[in-house]
Parts: structure tokens; sequence; C-alpha cells
């Protein structure tokens, strides 16, 4: 698409309406600078419109630490990506409809971490979830865009409604919705007895937003969207979601031996998973994609421990590396847009032709790997201090730490060595440096990762400890500094470094020995969600065939059918008591217009031909108008009888250009009884239904409210319709709108026959 | 339909029908009517004339394209609320205007926005059938 154009003279360089709405982000971005300073002095904004009160739903939100360190990097990422968004997307044709979805995708974001009511929080994660299914099948006329980003629907949707469930059992347990009112509750939900339920319900909602195993596998797959999207989504917003969420209820329910043990495990293992698979594939964008796996489970990791420390060492490797992945993301994006691949094996030599891009990708990578003098080095000391300090599991957590971060060095080096030193398994074509709206982005977050690896204090000072200490009661001061001395954690970040260039040296045999063991596997998630939702789809497509047959009949003999039995159940034994045959009175003419509809009744029954048939409908349906007249509901009557005229003609319309009656008379006569008992259920249940209603005295409470003050609030005298216009409004609207839709609905039934 | 009678009849009736359809729509408030009987009475009107003189007909009579009328009856209605909310009152609650010897106020925009939708609905229906 973006490479094999020939046909088109020029693609624009970049779109300026991209750049323009990157000028969204930035002032976001501004915005939260302004809060910044305050926030580190321990203000938290909160600000608060009622919404829905009855449901303890409110607008209410909250900028704290947390929401402070997440919210800067949305809006910064969010500006670098939509910015590199206007050259990478330039020249596409739903241009609008991209930068629409990003931008609200952010601003989904933004709402998680700022709401402070827990129902808000679950609509904007929802929201989250139905723009990434749009995002990640943006390109939606490939099919495999379609499928992974159903995928990630099916995944993350499903998991949200174990959040929901989560949230309501807390507030059954008697848990406020209010985020900054759980600092009082103290230990009242952890030794609830609904807790492991709640832990559980909130658990896997975060563990399916933030790809945990074994819900992993719809985050590589959701790398067919375009490269910004999946840098937006996958490097620093949608899948730290399901972190934020496990920070935010770690004061609630952490601290317990159930989160801590489970969290350790769950994130130890995804980490692993992913480090060890970052190696298989050749596609730079789905090895980026298996680290993304080993971050998110290592922020799980650390946020299974109750120190300081270990929290801290989450909330730096959170920033860590939201900076490197977006920058590397946005780096081989370039490269994909430069030379047309992302392929390894066809990449080589990009050093002399991209230097700039380069350049980022060095500082990404090294931030990455954790060389001294980087933001990841930082960061490494921490997670290997945090690791040693875990309350439960210390050796494993230490150990698939170790093995998670020499892996990552390793990948760091193919990612750096392979595109830009190595000679390249063909020869590439001439290839241009990208615009610069595509090199701001890794080259500004390449150089933070520098940045904040010289000045760990100062980042420490005024984001990772608000942050910590937003949720987490212990003000313990732990600082960020280049260098702790000869301990443990040094020791550990020079083997490494030493490990991960030993398995970099053997990264084809590794490769080549992990895909045939992974083949191997029997039995994975990806291919049990397959063979459920193939299951699914199958048995959906039987049943829908077997009710769904074609045949009009049929469909109002189970409509009817399923209305008398569900309707006849609870009414059956009430019958008796309103078996009292009412005496017969009335004016004459009564009689005589129940004479008329019975007789209508038997034409509609016996005709012969269509015509014949509607006659005797409409004479029914003239009958019961004029009933209503007689008993004094003229508005009533009248509003029947054009009813009944306007039906009768669209019948005509229709039912005359229907073949002739006489291929219904060759019905089996079983079917012909079946369908008279039936229709004669159904009206006997009815009669006893109105006579049952007749039994009980008639409540004239609304309609003396209606009589007493149609006149006087309304101004009207007719109150059929001053109720319909003025005092139940809201009701006909609503009405109006589904008498509409239902048209608009049969045209389009009516078109698609005329076609087919 | 190649009828004379129908036909001559339809010139007649629409026309009559049309008209007595606004002033069921007015007198609504007061006396048996309103927007939805209207909104029948003109369909009826319509239903006729397409069957007699076909589908084209209807749609150079009016214009413009069913879909839009019903769509105007549907903003009409929601709009008559929003004068109620500008005075800090529940959403379409009614706002009356007293200019002499009567009363003009949103519940008749709200009416004519009801007559409008069901109107819409019924020609699209009706033509689409027709048309088939």
């Amino acid at each position: 698409m973006k490479t094999s154009l020939p046909s088109i003279e020029k693609v624009p360089d970049c779109c300026r309406g991209g750049v323009v709405s990157s000028i969204l982000p930035l002032v976001l971005f501004g915005l939260l600078c302004l809060a910044w300073p305050r926030v580190v002095q321990g203000k938290v904004f909160l600000i608060q419109w009622s919404w829905v009160p009855s449901l303890d739903l409110t607008l209410a939100f909250r900028l704290d630490g947390l929401g402070l360190l997440f919210g800067l990097i949305i809006t910064m990422t969010g500006f670098f990506i939509s910015l590199y968004a206007s050259s990478y997307m330039a020249g596409h044709q739903h241009l609008g409809r991209f930068f629409f979805y990003l931008h609200g995708f952010m601003i989904a974001m933004l709402g998680i971490v700022f709401s402070d009511n827990l129902l808000l929080l679950f609509v904007f994660w929802e929201a989250t979830t139905i723009l990434s299914f749009l995002l990640i099948g943006f390109d939606h006329h490939h099919k495999t865009a379609r499928e992974n980003a159903r995928q990630a629907l099916l995944v993350t949707g499903g998991g949200g409604l174990f959040l929901l469930l989560g949230i309501l059992l807390l507030k059954i347990a008697g848990e406020s919705m209010t985020i900054s009112l759980w600092a009082a509750s103290g230990d009242m939900i952890r030794d609830h007895a609904l807790y492991p339920a709640v832990f559980i319900c909130i658990l896997i909602g975060a563990m399916t937003k933030s790809a945990q195993v074994p819900f992993h596998f719809w985050l590589p797959n959701a790398m067919t969207a375009p490269t910004p999207i999946s840098a937006f989504l996958h490097a620093a917003t949608m899948v730290k979601a399901g972190i934020y969420l496990l920070m935010r209820f770690h004061p609630l329910l952490g601290g317990t031996s159930l989160w801590m043990g489970t969290l350790v495990i769950i994130g130890g293992t995804t980490a692993l998973w992913g480090a060890v698979q970052a190696l298989g594939p050749c596609d730079l964008k789905r090895i980026l994609a298996y680290t993304t796996l080993m971050a998110l489970g290592i922020l799980t990791l650390f946020l299974g421990g109750r120190t300081v420390l270990s929290l801290t060492a989450a909330a730096t490797f959170l920033m860590v590396h939201a900076l490197y992945k977006a920058a590397l993301f946005l780096a081989v994006g370039s490269i994909d847009h430069q030379t047309g691949t992302r392929n390894l094996d066809h990449l080589g030599g990009l050093l002399q032709s991209m230097p700039l891009t380069a350049l980022a990708v060095a500082a990404a990578t090294m931030s990455m790997a954790g060389f001294p003098l980087f933001f990841g080095f930082i960061g490494k000391e921490i997670m290997y201090e945090g690791a040693l300090a875990e309350d439960m599991f210390p050796v494993f957590a230490t150990i698939a730490t170790l093995v998670a971060n020499s892996l990552m060095t390793a990948v760091a080096a193919i990612i750096l060595i392979t595109p830009f030193l190595g000679f390249g398994r063909r020869k590439m074509n001439p290839v241009k440096e990208a615009p610069w709206t595509m090199r701001l982005g890794p080259a500004v977050m390449g150089l933070l990762g520098i940045l904040f690896g010289i000045v760990p204090e100062w980042v420490s000072e005024h984001l990772i400890q608000p942050a910590v200490f937003s949720f987490h009661p212990d003000r313990e001061d732990i600082r960020l500094v280049f260098f702790h001395g000869m301990n443990l954690p040094l020791v550990l970040s020079i083997l490494t470094l030493t490990l991960g260039s030993v398995i970099y040296r053997y990264r084809t045999f590794l490769r080549h020995r992990m895909n045939t063991a992974i083949d191997r596997l029997w039995i994975t998630t990806p291919g049990l969600y397959q063979s459920g939702l193939d299951l699914f789809l199958k048995s959906a497509g039987a049943f829908t065939n077997k009710i769904q047959n074609g045949s009009l009949h049929f469909y109002l003999f189970i409509v009817v059918f399923t209305l008398v039995v569900a309707v006849a159940w609870p009414w059956l034994p009430h019958i008796p008591g309103i078996l009292i045959f009412p005496t017969i009175s009335g004016p004459l003419i009564a009689m005589g217009l129940f004479a008329f509809i019975l007789a209508s009744t038997g034409v509609v029954v016996f005709a012969k031909t269509r015509l014949c048939a509607i006659g005797g409908l409409g004479g029914v349906g003239a009958g019961v108008a004029l009933t209503f007249m007689v008993f004094g509901a003229p508005d009533i009557a009248l509003t029947q009888l054009l009813v009944e005229t306007l039906t009768l003609i669209f019948m005509s319309l229709v039912l005359l250009r229907l073949p002739p009656m006489d291929a219904a008379q060759k019905r089996p006569r079983s079917r012909t009884i079946r369908d008279a008992c039936l229709s004669l259920g159904a009206g006997l249940l009815l009669t006893t239904l109105m006579m049952g209603m007749l039994q009980v005295p008639l409540d004239r409470t609304l309609t003396a409210f209606f009589e007493a003050n149609s006149y006087i609030a309304a101004h009207g005298r007719n109150i059929v319709n001053v109720i319909l216009v003025d005092f139940r409004s809201l009701d006909t609207l609503g009405e109006i709108c589904v008498v509409v839709l239902a048209a608009w609905a049969g045209v389009t039934l009516i078109r698609r026959t005329k076609e087919g | 339909m190649q009828s004379t009678i129908l036909k001559t009849a339809t010139h007649l009736m629409v026309g009559l029908m049309l008209v007595f359809a606004v002033y069921v729509l007015l007198r609504g408030h007061h006396e048996p009517g309103g927007g939805f009987c209207a909104a029948l009475l003109a369909g009826t009107a319509f239903a006729l004339f397409a069957i007699t003189e076909g589908p084209d007909r209807v749609r150079r009579a009016i214009r413009v394209r069913p879909g839009t009328i019903a769509a105007t009856g549907l903003a009409l209605a929601a709009l008559a609320g929003l004068p109620a909310l500008v005075m800090n009152k529940p959403f379409l609650t009614g706002i009356w205007w007293h200019p002499g010897p009567f009363f003009v106020g949103t519940p008749l925009i709200f009416d004519l926005g009801v007559f409008l939708a069901v109107l819409g609905a019924i020609l699209s229906l009706l033509l689409a059938l027709e048309e088939n």
C-alpha cells in the first residue's frame, strides 16, 4: 500500500490535518505540566459532577501522582504519534477516521487514569476496548486485520465484563465506588468473604487488557494495525491500562498472600514466555510485541510486592518501557515506511541511509538493554532490588527478571545491529531518511532515555515518588541514584549483559530450537481460543438455521406458542376464580357490532382469495373502532380507524402480489389443525385475561390527575393528546424513534429483496 | 391501477385529505386528533395517490426524500424539549406563551415533529413497496 504505488505521482509527505490535530495532545500535555508542580507537592485535584446518582455513578475525576505519570506518558506519546502518523498515513483515504479514533482512544485512556469513580472508570475502560477494536481492524479490507481485531475485542471485552463483575462485588462487599474514599476503609475488604472473588474478577480484567499469560495471544496478533497504532496501543497506553488498574487497586486489595503469590507467578510466567518468544520471529514489529509481553509481565511481577521498593521498580520500569518501546515502534515503522519491509532477513546497512533514525534506535535499544548511563540501567538496578525484596517467591522473581532481562538485551542487540549494521541477505534499494515528523518522536524519546539516566534523582523526585505515594501509604524514601556501589543488583546487571551477549551470539540456533519447540506444543491458549470460537460459530449457525428457516408461518407459530405457554403457565390456576359468566348488558348497537366483528373474523378464516381475507380483516378493524366510538372513546376510535385503513392499504400492496392462495390449501391437514388449536388457545387465553382484568376495580388515580391538570397545566382539553405530547412526551419521543427506525429497517429489507 | 373512477376520485380526495390532516393536527390539543392521526391521514392520502398515479408522482410531489422528512420530524420533536432545558426545567417540559386569547407552546412543535416523523416513516415504506 505504501510502497507499491508507482502510478501515483507523489504521495504527500505529510498531511496537514494530522499535524494540526496533534495540537490536542500537546495542549493536554501542557495542561498536565501546569498541574505538575502542585501534584509533586502532594496536592490531589478532584472534580465532580453528578451523573446517575441512583447508581452511585458520578463524573468524578482525580489527578494525583499516579494519574499524572500515566497522563504525561499518554499525552506525550499521543503527540509524537499523531505527528508521526501525519506522515506515515499520508495519502490514506480514511485519514479523518484514523485521527478521530486515535484521539478518541487517547481521551478514553486519560479517562481511565483520571476517573475517581469505579463505574466511570469502567465506562472509559470499555471505550478503549471498542476503540482499540476499530484501530486494530483499521485496514478492514484485510481478513487478518478483521480477525485480529475481533480477537482483541473478545479477549479484552470479556475481561471487561469480569472487571464490571468485580466492581459490583466490591460494592456488594460494602466498599465505596469512589477511589478517593478508599483510604478510610482499612482492612475491611481484605477480610471480607467476597475478597477472593473480587480479586479474581479484577485480576482477570487487568490480565486480559495487559495481555498476561494465558490471555496474552491477542497482543502480538494486534500488530496487524498500522504501526502508529501499534506504538500507541501497545507501547504506551492500552496494555498499560491493566497495570494501572492493578496499581490503583493495590492499596485496597494488595498485600495479601493471594495477591502477591498470584501476581508474581503470572507476571513471571508472562515475562519469561514473552522474552523467549521474542527470539522467534523475523518481523521486527512482532519481536517488539513479544518484548511488550515481557515488560507487562515484569510490571505485574513487581506489583505483586508490597514494599515501596518493588512498587518503585514497577513505576520506574513503566516509564523506561514507555520511552524505549514507543521510540522503537516508531523507528521500526519508519524503516517499514522507507524500505517497504520490516523482515530482519531483508534488512541491512541502513546506518548510511537513515543515520538519524539509527541514532534514535541506538539510544532506545541501549536503554532497553540497560547499559549504564541510560535510564534502562537505573530501571534494571531497581528491578533487581525489588525482585530480591519480594515477599513471595523472591528467588523465582529474581531468576525470571534475570532471564527476561538477558533475553531483552539480546533482542535489543538484534533490533539495533541487524537492520543498521548488518549486510542484509539482499541488496537493498536506495533508501531515503524518514521525514522530520517521523524522526522527532523517536529522537526525543531516545534522548529522554539518556537524560533520565543521567539525572535519576530528579526523575524519582518529580515523577516516580509522587506516583508510588499515591497508591502506597508508606512514605518511605526510595531515591533512584546513578550508582549504588558494588552490590548484588550490580552483579546481576553485569550478569545480564553477559548472558545477553551470549544469547545474541547463538541467536540463530536458539531461534530454530524455539520455533520447533513451540510448534510441538499440543495445547495452547490461541488454539483453545480458535477452537472455542469455531465451535461457537458452528453451533450458532446450526441453531440459526433451525430457528430462522425463512418460513414466516413458522416464526409466527413460535412467537405465539411461546407467548401462550409462558402466559398460560402462571395464569391457569387463577382462571377458575374469574369464570363468572358475565351478564349480557350494554346498548343494542354494541351487540350488533359484536356480531359484525364475529362475522368478519369468519370471513378472514374461511376466505378463498386474498382480497376477500383482506376485506374481512378491514371489517374486524372497523368493528373494533366503532366499538370504541360507542363506549365513548372517540380519540381512540379515530386512531384505530386510521390505522386500520392504512394497514389495509399496506397489506393489499404486499399480499396481492403473493401467489394465489390455492397453494396454501395443499397444506397437510394436521398442520391446519395444529394452527387452529394454537389460535383458539391464544384467543381463549386473552379472553380470560380480559375477564380477569374486569374483576379488579379500576384504578382511576392517574386518570383523575390527568383530568384535573390537563387544561390547567398543559392548556389542552384532549387528555389523550396532552398525555402524548406533554405529560409523557419523552415516551412519545422514544416511540417515534422506534417507528422511524422500524420503517427504515423495513425499507432496507424491501430493497434487498429487490436486488436479490 | 387503471380505473377512471378511482383516478378522478383520488384527484379530488388527496387535496382534501391533506388539508383535513393539517386540521386534525392543529385541533388535536382540544378535540380528537393530533400529530399521529394527522400523519396516518396524510399517509393514506399519499398511498391513494401512489396507487393511482405511481410512486414517481408522489416523489415529485413531496420534493424531499421521505427519510429527510422523518429525520426532520425526530429533530423537531427533540428540539421542542430544549427550551425547557434552557429554563432549567426537565427536558421536554411544555413551555407556553400567551400572546393573546390563545396559548402557543412547545407541545405544538413536538406534535408537528411526531406528525413529520410518522409521515416520513409511512412514506418510506410506501414508496419502497410501490417501487418494488
